[in-house]
């Protein structure tokens, strides 16, 4: 037996290493192998000249209780966890009727959901810009029929920032959403009703619950990239810093790589935390 | 019975908030195309119709550049994922092996990790390797964070797989090596190509991992990123257009090819 398994094992040695090697070493080399970097430079001693000197210190995990930090760090929760909620909010009636179409109407329908992105994301935020600059076709409409005699301020602002999050993300909310409640058992719902329930219990009671994994998908597709993406409150916003911001300031211009690598740790360990409570909800697979 | 109330047709209040989330969605692609045709060169005010912005647009090397760069980006990404990933997810399929979990727990970190992160991650790798920043940096970042979603896609093909089909193949006297391009590669197809359409968007779309590592090859995103702060000229505007053009074209041409394949084997 223990022979036969050892033979069996040799023998899948070669197709084994062939098929999965390259992929393996790929990800070992070009994934394991920096993100271990980043965890490495993350407890070591800032150098001006060459971003990081290899003496070790855990001043940059320090640093991250800085006032500065800690509020930049607390702004961006904050937004991303209101880009999720508005999302879902946004997205949770738009995902049921979808649910409910025929099956080609609605592959059309998804298509076009995603056909956006297909152009640019950022020129898209910049079709935006022009719609609500303070030259843009809302203020000057308005300019124009004596509503407001100064153009209004909402590009350059916070809400804008917001804004531009809820739009850049939510495809990614309504995705899930979708698949979600399209696999709720129709006679579960019947059923409800035929015990008396009205449609709002059956909602609260029934739907919802089901739709659980979708709702957490959603959330996490929408929560962890808002935190990363340094790009919106560029165009979007005023000139508030956010977390995305910040670490691609620490490495960029600040040079100080320890303190950058100390917050990705830090926005992987929220990363990890998050994924934690999803995984027993939802499976993985269904996050890509 | 039964299911024909459930299809009943949608009412008023679900198609108005349909079209209200589709406006929320195309609006600012609507003002792409009207502003594209905009006779003044900024993207500020519009004043009047004109087609000069496709005329200078080409005549802009730098524009026409980033854009050969990001489309051969994908289309090379996308070639190196698919491969890796369609023999990877057969040998993680067909085999039991010590390092799987190990893999797939790699597999997850693209997916789920702030790009910004993983953009990071390059920077601080290709600088340590002294790696010259430019188109190769690129490929390598790009089919790190395509692989997994190829992957993924793959093994959703393969695991609703009927294991005796490949085991006829062999009894019916195929080599491994016919059987794995004969039978299992055609069954997954549908994987392949879903994945790779996820991988070009995947790439062709991406700022925040290229911004760390593009050192002199600029990329269509890296060069709007750029604009975007101050103005955009009509010719960005004029380009994005022709993509969305394009994309549309493209994705009906692939319609009508299928619908005429399954036309042409259908019985």
């Amino acid at each position: 037996m223990n022979t036969r398994r050892q033979k069996r094992y040799q023998k899948n040695t070669i197709p084994i290493l062939s098929m999965v090697g390259p992929t393996g070493l790929w990800l070992l080399l070009f994934l394991a192998f920096p993100m271990v970097y980043v965890l490495a430079i993350s407890v070591m001693t800032k150098s001006y000249y060459h971003g990081v000197e290899w003496v070790f210190s855990l001043e940059s995990y320090k640093s991250l209780f800085q006032s500065r930090y800690l509020k930049i760090t607390w702004d961006s929760l904050v937004l991303a966890l209101k880009t999720s909620i508005i999302c879902l909010v946004a997205a949770y009636p738009f995902a049921y009727i979808l649910s409910k179409m025929r099956p080609a109407v609605k592959g059309f329908c998804l298509l076009l959901v995603m056909l956006p992105f297909w152009i640019n994301g950022l020129i898209r935020l910049d079709g935006w810009a022009n719609i609500i600059r303070d030259s843009g076709i809302i203020n000057t409409f308005l300019l124009h029929i004596g509503i407001i005699s100064k153009p209004l301020r909402m590009f350059k602002t916070d809400g804008a920032v917001l804004f531009g999050m809820v739009y850049t993300f939510l495809p990614f909310m309504i995705l899930p959403l979708q698949t979600s409640i399209s696999k709720i058992d129709p006679s579960l719902i019947e059923a409800s009703r035929d015990l008396g329930c009205n449609k709002f219990r059956t909602f609260v009671r029934v739907i919802l619950p089901l739709s659980a994994p979708g709702i957490f998908s959603g959330i996490i597709q929408v929560f962890i990239p808002s935190l990363g993406a340094f790009y919106i409150s560029d165009i979007m916003g005023s000139n508030r810093l956010l977390l995305g911001n910040l670490i691609k300031n620490l490495f960029m211009s600040e040079k100080n790589w320890p303190a950058g690598a100390a917050l990705s740790v830090l926005l992987i360990a929220f990363t990890l935390a998050a994924l934690k409570l999803y995984s027993k909800i939802g499976s993985m697979d269904d996050l890509a | 019975m039964n299911r024909k109330k459930n299809q009943k047709p949608l009412g008023m209040l679900s198609i108005s908030l349909a079209c209200l989330t589709y406006l929320f969605l195309y609006l600012p692609i609507i003002m792409i195309i009207i502003y594209s045709f905009n006779a003044k060169e900024s993207n500020l005010v519009f004043e009047g119709f004109s087609i000069q912005g496709y005329l200078t647009l080409f005549q802009n090397a730098v524009l026409l550049d980033s854009f050969w760069n990001t489309v051969k980006l994908a289309v090379v990404s996308t070639v190196i994922s698919v491969v890796l990933g369609t023999l990877a997810t057969i040998g993680m399929h067909r085999y039991r092996f010590k390092f799987k979990g190990l893999i797939n727990g790699l597999l997850y970190i693209p997916i789920v990790i702030p790009e910004l992160v993983i953009g990071i991650a390059f920077l601080v790798t290709f600088a340590l390797a002294q790696m010259q920043m430019g188109f190769v940096t690129l490929v390598i970042a790009h089919v790190t964070f395509c692989l997994p979603f190829v992957i993924v896609n793959i093994r959703a093909r393969i695991a609703g797989f009927d294991p005796a089909i490949e085991e006829a193949a062999m009894d019916l006297g195929a080599t491994k090596r016919r059987t794995l391009t004969r039978v299992t590669i055609p069954m997954l197809t549908p994987g392949i190509i879903s994945g790779a359409l996820i991988s070009i968007t995947l790439s062709l779309d991406d700022l925040v991992i290229s911004s760390f590592v593009y050192g002199r090859t600029m990329t269509f995103p890296i060069k709007v990123y750029g604009m975007v702060r101050g103005k955009i000229t009509t010719d960005v505007y004029a380009l994005s257009t022709l993509m969305i053009v394009g994309t549309i074209a493209i994705y009906a041409m692939a319609q009508f090819i299928q619908k005429h394949f399954e036309k042409a084997h259908g019985q």
